[in-house]
């Protein structure tokens, strides 16, 4: 029995692969591409405001069929920005 | 009478596309239902053989397209059922010898004759699909609960979307409800997930498929077989009746246990 327990079951295996696959084809953006975007991105919102680059997600999120892009971007608290100076 | 037009497509070729257009069309002209199918699969021709109707071929799609013969002298009537009527494919292999205003010049010259025309879409997103949408009311993607299939059919579903062919009905083909229950294969429930649109048949794996298109004879002719009677009700629901879905891979107790974990 314990086999039983311990394996994982190929098809959520398959749904996670699909669901990632399936995101990109829809959306025609490649995981490395993601990757730009996103430097881009903490590069642009730090010439305003200070960000912690390390911290920073962003993902394809989907409803139904509709794709949406969804980033989270953490800003540093006013403390430790003035702890810096 | 004004047919409506169904074409059934998939993106993947072999999940069985030409035998759910032979299965919905029995199925339908066995309800009383006047119906022609037409073979879109230029160069391929299938559904001839599926229908057991290769015999009878004198002309075909192309013959009618470039004027050879009248579209009726095209429809081979198979003789098991009162209305249902087949228009092959050529076997030439110049697949652009049909194009898609062809096809709704076809169907427009047709609809007036019957109540259902069934378009059996060649795989791919080539010329051969583009013109087997044409002229559709309706599109049916059928997919196999598999990462190709599944794959393929949400490209499909996004092209149709994209030519303003609005939301296609899902056609979930050749579910092994065992290894669905042992975890194996994607569920209905993981397959709406992914591709998020409606569904309309859920066609069980069965190995009465084989024989019968070894015999010509499609299942859903006497619907003993749980494909037969999965297919029957396709026929139903695009009728407009409410048939509630076979209830297939309804998981066991260990499942839905382990599932909680």
């Amino acid at each position: 029995m314990h086999f039983f327990f311990g394996r994982k079951k190929s098809a959520s295996n398959a749904k996670e692969r699909l669901q990632l696959v399936l995101i990109h084809d829809r959306t025609d953006l490649s995981p490395t591409e993601l990757d730009a975007l996103k430097d881009d991105l903490i590069a642009t919102i730090s010439r305003h405001i200070e960000i912690d680059p390390a911290a920073v997600t962003i993902n394809v999120a989907h409803d139904g069929r509709s794709q949406r892009l969804v980033a989270d971007i953490p800003l540093r608290s006013t403390a430790r920005r003035r702890a810096r100076f | 009478m004004t047919a409506k037009v169904v074409t059934i497509t998939s993106g993947k070729g072999g999940v069985g596309k030409t035998t759910a257009v032979a299965n919905l069309a029995v199925a339908l002209a066995g309800r009383s239902q006047k119906v022609t199918c037409i073979d879109g699969d230029i160069g391929l021709r299938n559904l001839d053989v599926v229908m057991g109707l290769e015999n009878r071929i004198v002309y075909d799609l192309v013959d009618v397209v470039e004027g050879r013969c009248r579209l009726r002298q095209a429809m081979i009537r198979d003789k098991r059922l009162p209305e249902l009527y087949l228009i092959p494919a050529a076997q030439t292999r110049d697949k652009t010898a049909v194009s898609p205003s062809d096809m709704i010049r076809l169907c427009d010259e047709l609809r007036p004759e019957v109540d259902w025309i069934l378009i059996d879409s060649p795989a791919g997103i080539e010329r051969g699909f583009k013109n087997a949408i044409a002229a559709a009311d309706r599109v049916l993607v059928l997919t196999n609960p598999d990462v190709s299939a599944v794959r393929d059919a949400d490209r499909v579903i996004g092209i149709l979307d994209a030519e303003g062919k609005g939301s296609p009905a899902l056609i979930i083909n050749r579910l092994n409800p065992t290894l669905v229950k042992r975890g194996d294969m994607l569920s209905v429930e993981d397959v709406l997930d992914l591709l998020a649109i409606d569904l309309i048949g859920i066609v069980p794996e069965d190995e009465n498929v084989i024989v019968a298109s070894n015999k010509g004879q499609p299942l859903a002719m006497d619907s003993k077989s749980r494909a037969g009677q999965a297919f029957q009700n396709v026929a139903r629901r695009l009728m407009g009746e409410k048939v509630p879905f076979l209830d297939l891979d309804a998981p066991g107790l260990l499942q839905r246990l382990l599932g909680r974990m």
